[in-house]
């Protein structure tokens, strides 16, 4: 590299690629992601957890711009500190998606991230939210990110209303494992996170470990 | 500006520094490059502490403007952070910052964290959208353990147990994803992150000259500069001067000339 000494990831921006996906069950939400992360076509980190907690039982999967979305999470992450001791006790779901969405919304032109939000409260169980440049939809299932596209026609085929909870994680562990194969910007090793009542259980399911499908 | 044209003649100082840059790019020259420090830099977290890791040559462009700079800088006694990316932002990022955290440190009363820190650097950078060009490894020992973080222009961090940072970046990490054990000894540890730079300086043409360690523990801090002087300068070994005598004088005209010394100052050359 005679011309140019400077790396590219000095001038690209650091992306989060990316495969999120969130589903909610009778009871709860299970939510899951890749761990890559780049700067141009360098992996700059390849175990990254974008599942961030907002709350006890409310997390976000981050996509798009690393900066933007890391940011978004911590302020809306603060923010929903003050909310719960105003209340005085723990926040719905949809305020979460709603001050995720506020800023979404206000820097829409500035900002370039997708924050999935879904968590589990008392008055609405499990919910997941989209957040995509300032629109606020609850969905049964939501994906995002670049290798969200090759998955789409997957999660449209084998989604059934009223699946358990396991069955929503092999779902979401299935959706992974194929967006990582064919999606560039996808790979490393898979987090989920479940949500319900009880509490909230993180999960990491090493490349090993991942489904294998036909071409394995 | 480094090219001859009649921007030579028109009177220097602050004020018209934009104006002969402007008249520069106008007329054709290059204009000289913003110094970067091309750079390999990295660290790992061993047993007790962290390591911290980094080349020394600092470039403007194709041309290596300095053999031996510092690029690991001074957080707090805890803290240390090497810098990639341009020159000044490092220097003045960090120095910020550090005047910030020695600041919050004295008003908690306690020795700051590295999270603090990386919290500080973050949010600034993604104040300023990527355009202070300031790609950093920040690792210190507080209250929690060993922490190191990898922060980058925009403003986005990692929390891992081993980073590069650089153009060298990708030789460092090849040698870190071969050898690296969670839990090393300091020595190990120091011999890893010797081994990473090394892989940047000879395989990276933006890093180069020698390699200085910082090692952070609970207790203290070994600031190693150099660590190791992976690119001496060599002696020469034979001489091109002609002994006197070797051409013949014909005739020869002495004329001494008054002078009266008013003042004497020697300022020494850097040849290293």
């Amino acid at each position: 590299m005679l011309e140019e000494a400077a790396p590219e990831w000095l001038s690209e921006e650091v992306k989060t690629g990316t495969t999120i996906i969130g589903i909610e069950y009778d009871g709860g939400v299970v939510l899951g992601s890749d761990s890559r992360v780049s700067a141009g076509e360098t992996v700059v980190n390849r175990v990254m957890n974008k599942l961030s907690p907002l709350h006890d039982k409310i997390y976000c999967a981050l996509s798009g711009s690393a900066a933007d979305a890391q940011t978004m999470a911590e302020i809306v992450n603060y923010q929903l500190d003050v909310h719960s001791i105003e209340i005085g006790e723990d926040p719905q779901v949809r305020s979460a998606a709603t001050l995720v969405r506020n800023i979404s919304y206000k820097y829409r032109e500035e900002l370039s991230a997708h924050l999935i939000v879904a968590g589990w409260d008392r008055r609405n169980g499990g919910q997941v939210f989209a957040t995509m440049k300032g629109l606020l939809t609850r969905q049964p299932f939501a994906v995002g990110g670049s290798g969200s596209s090759y998955v789409y026609g997957f999660v449209d085929a084998e989604y059934r209303r009223g699946m358990s909870k396991q069955e929503c994680q092999q779902f979401v562990v299935n959706t992974l494992s194929l967006a990582m194969n064919r999606d560039g910007s996808s790979g490393g090793v898979a987090y989920i996170v479940t949500i319900d009542e009880h509490g909230t259980e993180e999960k990491v399911i090493l490349g090993n470990q991942l489904p294998t499908f036909f071409d394995q | 500006c480094y090219c001859h044209c009649e921007c030579y003649s028109k009177p220097k100082g602050f004020f018209y520094v934009c104006i002969i840059y402007l008249l520069a790019i106008k007329v054709g020259c290059s204009v000289p490059a913003a110094r970067k420090t091309g750079t390999t830099i990295c660290g790992v977290v061993f047993k007790d502490g962290v390591v911290l890791g980094a080349d020394t040559r600092a470039t403007e462009g194709m041309i290596v403007a300095d053999k031996n700079c510092s690029k690991i800088h001074y957080i707090s006694p805890n803290i240390y952070c090497c810098g990639a990316g341009t020159a000044a932002d490092t220097e003045m990022t960090t120095q910020l910052i550090s005047s910030n955290l020695e600041l919050h440190s004295l008003s908690t009363g306690r020795l700051p964290r590295v999270a603090t820190a990386n919290r500080m650097l973050k949010q600034m950078l993604f104040r300023y959208q990527g355009y202070i060009g300031a790609a950093l490894v920040l690792g210190g020992v507080d209250c929690n353990g060993p922490h190191l973080y990898s922060i980058y222009p925009h403003g986005s961090t990692d929390k891992l147990p081993y980073v590069t940072m650089g153009s060298g970046s990708l030789a460092a990490m090849a040698v870190f994803e071969d050898r690296y054990k969670p839990d090393m000894e300091e020595d190990a540890a120091k011999q890893l992150v010797r081994d990473a730079i090394a892989a940047g300086i000879f395989n990276d043409l933006g890093s180069g000259s020698n390699i200085d360690l910082c090692v952070i523990t609970k207790s203290k801090v070994n600031y190693i500069r150099p660590h190791d002087e992976a690119n001496k300068k060599g002696v020469r070994t034979g001489d091109y001067k002609y002994k006197r005598g070797t051409t013949g004088v014909l005739t020869k005209a002495v004329t001494p000339i008054d002078l009266e010394l008013l003042e004497e100052s020697v300022q020494t050359m850097d040849t290293s």
